[in-house]
């Protein structure tokens, strides 16, 4: 495991830099929205946001190389569908009473199929494992760029709005007779999530991101007593996972994403135990 | 609403012939509902008879398929300033990490503030003070038992000074001594406003309250000395162990044997 510190600072190993400090700055944004998510319960629409993510990387790659739309990236077509699906979920879920989970189950499954189909209509060969799972050998200083930025707005309007996003979590009918527009501010934290899960795919990949977003969340509600300090405790446990992901992932050659989720994983499980037996 | 029934000024809130449907099946049919300045009544019927939507009728949470319905002469959504309201009990996630000030301010969050001034906190204070648990300000909401959660959020409800308080079973899951504390609370809120509450349980309730209004698709208002079994009999259809239970726990439903 020393190597890992050496490796760190190697000129060589730059991505393995990258990684270390994206798992620094993402930390950041999966704590806060991450919190949101557990505390709305909303892990469900989370995962439909992030699997129809993946239509929208597979209709930027179609655009590209059979349109010749080169200027679409996938970061561009991710950050679409993320949005577009954001919205789309929020609405069904305020509005379609009876059939919410069957609209948002269809909307994840053929957000992700349509991805797959897109995919095989383009001539070429992608490695779709990067973005299922994750692959931190693609991060580069412009996806840092762009997860700073991300920080920086998740951070500006969850204190801003700290006090309207509680009451949308807590208790949203209360804050609506408050005189606040709730649906507004529930579709607005939906669209924080897109844009979290977005760029932060590129770490854990679009099946596991629900699970670091949901995970140190659920783990710092056994000790946190007040929303903030759920978010503080979040930040921190999500760092510490990443971290020690991607440290045992280059110590013994594993994929880190995947190594991540279990060592996340494993850790609430047994937290869960624990807290239940002192319960 | 017997003494002073006719003076238009004190008519707070007004249902005018109001049906609401929900899945195709009629809640509430051609109510007609007036509720007075000072009034405290309690809600009762069956489940499922439209207690709750009455209630929410009035927040202007949901809106009636027919008639209309004025909150001091406002639409109700106009008239929710002025209304407190507590929820159903059960409504709340009971995990969620809040402390007991955190959940009584957001009684005070408003359009235009975006964060809570030193005034907010003085009212929500107060608030806490009032149903005597100033000892559990920086408590957990979730360590508090259920009568304690049950008057925090009633203290949400007051701290913005309404003048109208709406209570959606208060009493549920809590146990006769702080079912009795809090009526007594209730009674004293009541020199400054309007109450209205929803009651799971007829004959208990109707000893602190002056009004009953009896909902099961339609809606009957009686002042509790008019409480008998017939009046029982007919919003229940007759169910005996409903009528019985009334004259367990109620004198006047005796009385009128």
């Amino acid at each position: 495991m020393i190597d890992v510190f050496y490796a760190i600072f190697d000129p060589d190993n730059v991505f393995l830099k990258y990684a270390f400090i994206m798992g620094c700055l993402a930390s950041i944004s999966f704590g806060i929205i991450g919190t949101f998510v557990t505390t709305k319960r909303i892990g469900y629409l989370a995962g439909a946001i992030s699997h129809c993510v993946f239509g929208g990387i597979g209709l930027a790659l179609f655009l590209q190389v059979n349109i010749g739309l080169t200027w679409f990236d996938p970061m561009l077509g991710a950050v679409l569908a993320a949005i577009i699906a954001a919205v789309t979920v929020g609405l069904v879920s305020l509005h379609a009473k009876e059939r919410e989970d069957t609209i948002i189950g269809t909307l994840w499954a053929v957000g992700m199929a349509s991805g797959i189909l897109l995919i095989d209509m383009t001539p070429g060969y992608f490695n779709l494992a990067s973005y299922l799972f994750g692959d931190i050998l693609l991060i580069s200083s412009k996806d840092l760029l762009y997860v700073a930025c991300l920080d920086a707005f998740v951070l500006c309007l969850s204190i801003l709005f700290f006090n309207r996003f509680f009451g949308v979590c807590f208790d949203s009918e209360f804050t609506l007779l408050r005189g606040i527009n709730t649906s507004f501010f529930y579709l607005l934290l939906l669209i924080l999530t897109a844009l979290t899960i977005v760029l932060l795919v590129r770490i854990v990949g679009i099946v596991l991101v629900i699970a670091l977003l949901t995970i140190p969340s659920a783990i710092a509600s056994f000790y946190a007593k007040r929303l903030w300090q759920m978010m503080v405790y979040s930040c921190l446990l999500c760092l510490f996972f990443i971290w020690a992901g991607l440290g045992v992932s280059y110590a013994y050659s594993l994929s880190s994403g995947p190594t991540i989720i279990v060592l996340s994983g494993s850790a609430y499980l047994v937290l869960l135990i624990i807290h239940k037996l002192i319960k | 609403m017997h003494n002073n029934a006719d003076n238009k000024n004190d008519h707070e809130i007004i249902l005018d012939n109001i049906s609401f449907a929900y899945k195709q099946r009629n809640v509430l049919e051609n109510v007609d509902l007036v509720i007075n300045k000072g009034e405290f009544a309690s809600i009762v019927g069956p489940n499922g008879g439209g207690k709750t939507t009455l209630i929410k009728l009035i927040l202007g949470l949901i809106r009636p398929d027919k008639g209309s319905i004025q909150v001091f002469g406002k639409s109700p959504k106009k008239a929710r300033q002025q209304m407190g309201y507590m929820p159903q009990y059960a409504h709340l996630d009971m995990d969620f990490p809040a402390s007991v000030m955190d959940v009584v301010l957001l009684g005070r969050l408003k359009k235009s503030n975006l964060w809570f001034s030193k005034q907010d906190r003085i009212k929500a204070l107060d608030a806490i003070d009032e149903l005597g648990m100033s000892t559990y300000v920086n408590t957990g909401f979730n360590e508090l038992s259920g009568g304690q959660k049950q008057r925090i959020l009633i203290a949400r409800a007051l701290c913005n000074s309404p003048d109208i308080l709406l209570l959606d079973e208060p009493t549920a899951n809590v146990d006769q001594q702080t079912e009795k504390n809090l009526f007594s609370i209730l009674k004293n809120l009541n020199s400054k406003m309007t109450i209205l509450l929803v009651s799971h349980d007829l004959g208990f309730v109707s000893k602190y309250v002056k009004s009953v209004i009896c909902v099961n698709r339609q809606v009957v208002i009686h002042p509790t000395t008019m409480i008998n079994g017939a009046m029982i009999k007919d919003i229940y259809h007759g169910d005996l162990k409903m009528v019985r239970h009334d004259h367990r726990c109620s004198p006047k439903g005796h009385n009128n044997d």
